[in-house]
């Protein structure tokens, strides 16, 4: 990866305006995403994010799927927390065949999505350390997110894209030891995102790189459209789960975490305490899956009325809106997804300005986009 | 006889053990420094809950060997425009500094090439910062204007904590009154206790510098890979940068050497004098039996029959090595061998201890932005080395002036530390007044077009 | 015997570089050069017992004006500062001095001529094993009979560093401005 710098106003000691080229391929983008920075000395004065490399047709490819044939391509969108998009597509076909999943469905799925979060978080704080130079945590997270994974593996059979639930419902019941495997994963955890506290949260080093490092306000979050712990930590509290409850989270008791200072430090914060709140959801919901049926009402060939929905859900990066035009036939009209890491990255140019180079790749971190899910 | 052969002759015949001991290092520190770096790697896949270079050889003892084949038969690619003479003295340079700088290194009472030469200490400092000159024309040469941006960074880092690293040095040397690395070691024996006890201050300041002298974490952002800045060892592939790579080790343990020296003691063992303690002359025999057998209770636990004879081969190694310490001991004619040998275990086993400490904070600590490393540097560190040397200085007038000497250290060290914390409460409120009235950015897109 | 050949290296070798240096065409060859030279005349010094001096030269010379210099190759535009007018007397200057030298050199070896193989006219000779270690006798000296111009050196340096320190910070607080 080399990165080519064009002089401007050359001077006699050099000094100039120059572009800085980061990326498509770079350690610290995560994923295929081109940066263009224009440095005055050290300082960004402006960016240019061009993304499109990941770009693979998704929404077109949509137009000529079946509802149910579609399902396994969004977890192709943010591949690292592929249960939500599942998730969220599901519900929203549903929304349109004014379907309802089972309640022993719905409590399966809140367990699964929630899991999932805490293994996107975990990918999150892995990789965003290792960008800061913490070189341990990514392993320790990856050594948790095994755990995860391997529960989805028992459950349906996939790690990362997992297909893991049905319109309507879901296909696999909850195979036995689900709740042990869970319950067991999360008493150990609580020990382990002490762990990880311990080793950032008080480090001197670690608060000098993220304080004060991308701050956004919460009018710019706003307005930008930011939305996740990106809103939160800016002092929003706004959470689907709670503002809009889907799924079964109506039924379970945890909290928002909200940041003060919009920065990356109050976003570490604001991620971590999501992670303890979603393991607290998983261990009410455990304790009682209601019994019944998995799979609802809905017959296999599904022929949703004309007519649009839009539904939006939590995912762990932030909001993910799936806007689906039905016009009666099998096939969908138009499917538009509203990813999170599509609409948080363009937060990216407002909280860069000013900042050094080296703090540019920590505001990609801190941001947790997915070039899938950006570029579709 | 011809007499330039009968003066060769002569030359050989006094400098004999020199030549060896120099054809030595030059030959075994580059094969120590590879086998370092496995240590490293081993102990980073420890700390994050894995196992490490398992493959070649047994628990991956022969990595370092393959991986200088690997290096050894890479093309050799040098970039169109760099400068041929300079992109091939770089490395060279630091690697011949690193090595240079162990000549003068006493890993032992009599164990030493330069015998005993009046400035020591200062020779190994001296000549150890000429690995400077590497970095900076390795940068240069590889014509690449970030080569050349991380090659100025690292050279700026360099020199900045080379300063606090030489005044930590000169509290020290306050204490021992020379500069000759036998001399100092032996003010340690005299005095019963190692210096760090007496300069604790001087020592960890010593510690941070020589961190960031040898460009490891957490102060290794010009070489760091996922920052944007190509460091200055980008151009350099196959052999060359194992030149670096090696040279870079190389000062790790001359910097290891040199505050072993200083602070620890040396090649003496903890308490020197203290004949109470006198019994710890048998340590190394023992430590090295209970090595051994720690070897033989992990051997039980071993899934793999390959591994639970690895782990007795290696049992059966510490205790031939723990024979060795001992047989001397009770062998008269061979009583001549114990100070070397026992020296040289008390030396290493500091080195090692100081290298551990710097692979703990490697993989332990984030790494600091260049801006923060140099106001760790300047700001903190070097008014805080001024300080220390002042104290010290003050402390030996007051035990000129009658004090007992551990009194007067104890109050200077307390009116360090003391400056040390203020210094950082300073560095925080800096911190919180520049967060606080952060300038406004330019408004609009100024990238436009 | 030692003493010869390590001195005709030496000097050798100082020679030598010195002359590469001022004849190469690529400014960082002749710092490359400067730096040979530099530490071959660092081991005469210690061919002379001086080993404080040499210490010193390696480290204040050749680890950190030879740096110096170096920066300023790597930062200065070369191909822009050669558009920039000189002085245009330069050459006469440089063949005025390089006489004068010449001169002087000769002088030096016309007064040594009387003294054949014993080189320059030494007071006293002290035998190597007998002299007092180099750092201490500097030392003595300079915090004894030299100290006035001692300290006004140091002082000049930090005139100079705080100087230094105030002319570039003066522009970027303008800029900043």
């Amino acid at each position: 990866m080399r990165e080519e710098g064009t002089n401007q106003n050359a001077t006699l000691l050099g000094a100039d305006e120059l572009v800085l080229n980061m990326g498509p391929q770079h350690p610290s983008t995560h994923g295929v995403l081109r940066v263009k920075l224009k440095l005055d000395g050290e300082r960004v004065r402006g960016t240019e994010c061009v993304i499109g490399y990941l770009h693979r047709g998704v929404e077109k490819i949509a137009e000529h799927r079946t509802y149910q044939q579609f399902a396994p391509y969004v977890d192709r969108m943010d591949y690292v927390a592929a249960v939500s998009n599942g998730l969220g597509y599901c519900e929203a076909v549903e929304k349109l065949l004014n379907a309802e999943a089972p309640p022993r469905a719905r409590v399966i799925r809140t367990i699964l999505t929630e899991l999932q979060r805490i293994a996107s978080h975990l990918v999150w704080l892995g990789t965003h350390a290792l960008d800061i130079g913490a070189l341990t945590p990514l392993f320790y997270c990856f050594r948790e997110r095994e755990e995860i994974l391997k529960i989805f593996e028992r459950y349906c059979g996939a790690r990362l894209t997992t297909h893991a639930f049905r319109i309507g419902g879901l296909q696999y019941e909850a195979y036995d030891g689900f709740e042990k495997d869970v319950e067991r994963f999360c008493k150990d955890f609580e020990r382990r995102i002490q762990e990880y506290m311990d080793l950032l949260t008080g480090n001197s080093i670690w608060i000098g790189r993220t304080r004060n490092v991308g701050v956004l306000s919460a009018a710019d979050c706003i307005a930008l459209g930011a939305s996740g712990p990106i809103l939160r930590a800016s002092g929003v509290k706004w959470d689907l789960r709670k503002a809009q409850p889907y799924a079964a989270y109506d039924q379970y008791q945890f909290e928002i975490p909200v940041g003060t200072n919009g920065d990356t430090y109050d976003r570490y914060l604001v991620r971590m305490e999501e992670m303890r709140q979603s393991r607290l959801i998983c261990l009410q919901a455990i304790e009682r899956i209601p019994d019944g049926p998995i799979m609802g009402k809905v017959g296999k060939v599904l022929k949703p009325p004309a007519g649009e929905v839009y539904h939006s859900i939590e995912a762990p990066k932030g909001i993910l809106g799936y806007y689906l035009v039905s016009d009666g036939t099998t096939q969908p009209y138009r499917v538009r997804v509203r990813p999170p890491s599509f609409v948080n990255l363009q937060a990216f140019d407002k909280m860069v300005r000013g900042h050094l180079v080296a703090d540019v790749v920590a505001i990609i971190g801190t941001l947790d986009i997915v070039l899938g899910e950006v570029d579709r | 006889m011809n007499p330039t052969l009968e003066a060769l002759l002569h030359f050989l015949a006094t400098w004999w053990v020199e030549l060896l001991w120099g054809v030595v290092i030059v030959a075994v520190v580059p094969l120590v420094a590879g086998y370092v770096v496995l240590v490293e790697r081993k102990l980073m896949a420890d700390m994050q809950a894995r196992l490490g270079p398992m493959r070649v050889g047994p628990h991956g003892l022969l990595q370092p060997i393959a991986d200088a084949v690997e290096l050894l038969i890479k093309e050799d690619i040098i970039p169109d425009n760099a400068d041929q003479l300079i992109f091939w003295l770089a490395p060279v340079i630091s690697m011949v500094a690193a090595l240079t700088s162990m000549g003068a290194i006493a890993f032992g009472p009599t164990l030493q090439v330069a015998r005993d030469i009046n400035i020591g200490i200062l020779f190994v400092a001296g000549v150890s910062s000429l690995g400077l000159l590497g970095i900076v024309l390795g940068g240069w040469a590889s014509n690449s204007h970030y080569s050349i941006i991380g090659a100025m960074r690292s050279t700026a880092q360099l020199v900045s904590y080379e300063t606090a690293a030489g005044l930590a040095m000169v509290s020290a040397l306050l204490l021992s009154g020379t500069l000759s690395i036998r001399a100092i070691v032996d003010a340690q024996r005299q005095s019963g206790v190692w210096f760090v006890f007496l300069a604790p201050m001087a020592f960890f300041i010593y510690l941070v510098a020589s961190i960031a002298e040898t460009n490891r974490a957490p102060f290794d952002l010009p070489e760091a890979e996922s920052e944007l800045v190509a460091g200055y060892m980008t151009e350099y592939s196959g052999f060359r940068w194992s030149l670096y790579f090696l040279g870079e080790y190389a000062n790790m343990i001359v910097v290891a050497s040199v505050a072993t020296t200083l602070f620890l003691g040396g090649w003496l063992r903890p308490f020197p004098n203290v004949t109470w303690l006198s019994w710890l002359e048998y340590a190394p025999a023992v430590l090295m039996a209970l090595a051994g057998g720690y070897s033989i209770y992990r051997a039980g636990k071993q899934p793999v029959a390959v591994q639970t004879g690895f782990m007795w081969a290696v049992a059966l190694a510490c205790f031939a090595v723990a024979v060795l310490f001992a047989v001397p001991r009770f062998v008269a004619p061979l009583n001549f061998v114990l100070p070397g040998l026992n020296g040289a275990f008390w030396f290493l086993l500091k080195v090692s201890a100081y290298l551990y400490v710097f692979m703990w904070l490697r993989f332990t600590l984030p790494r600091y932005r260049f801006d923060q490393l140099m106001h760790l540097g300047w700001y903190i560190l070097i008014p805080l080395a001024i300080v220390n040397v002042v104290a010290v200085g003050v402390a030996m007038l007051l035990e000129n002036a009658g004090w007992n000497r551990w009194v007067g250290l104890m109050v200077t060290t307390a009116f360090t530390l003391g400056t040390a914390l203020y210094l950082v409460h300073l560095q925080d409120k800096r911190n919180a007044r520049a967060s606080s009235a952060k300038t406004d950015v330019l408004p609009g897109n100024s990238y436009a077009g | 015997m030692l003493d010869s050949v390590l001195f005709y290296f030496f000097g050798g070798v100082a020679v030598l570089s010195a002359v590469l240096m001022v004849t190469r065409r690529n400014a960082m060859h002749s710092a490359v050069f400067l730096i040979t030279t530099l530490m071959a005349t660092a081991g005469i010094f210690l061919q002379l017992r001086a080993e404080f001096l040499f210490i010193a030269q390696i480290i204040l010379y050749v680890g950190g004006i030879m740096v110096l210099f170096i920066f300023v190759i790597m930062l200065v535009r070369l191909d822009v500062a050669l558009h920039h007018v000189r002085f245009r007397m330069q050459k006469m200057v440089a063949v005025l001095v390089a006489l004068a030298l010449g001169f002087e050199v000769l002088a030096i070896l016309y007064a040594a001529r009387r003294l054949p193989g014993q080189g320059l006219f030494i007071s006293e000779i002290t035998p190597p094993d007998k002299l007092p270690p180099n750092s201490e006798e500097l030392a003595k000296s300079l915090f004894s009979a030299y100290l006035l111009p001692f300290e006004i050196a140091s002082v000049l340096l930090l005139v100079a560093m705080v100087g230094a320190v105030v002319m570039a910070k003066s522009k970027k607080g303008a800029e900043e401005q």
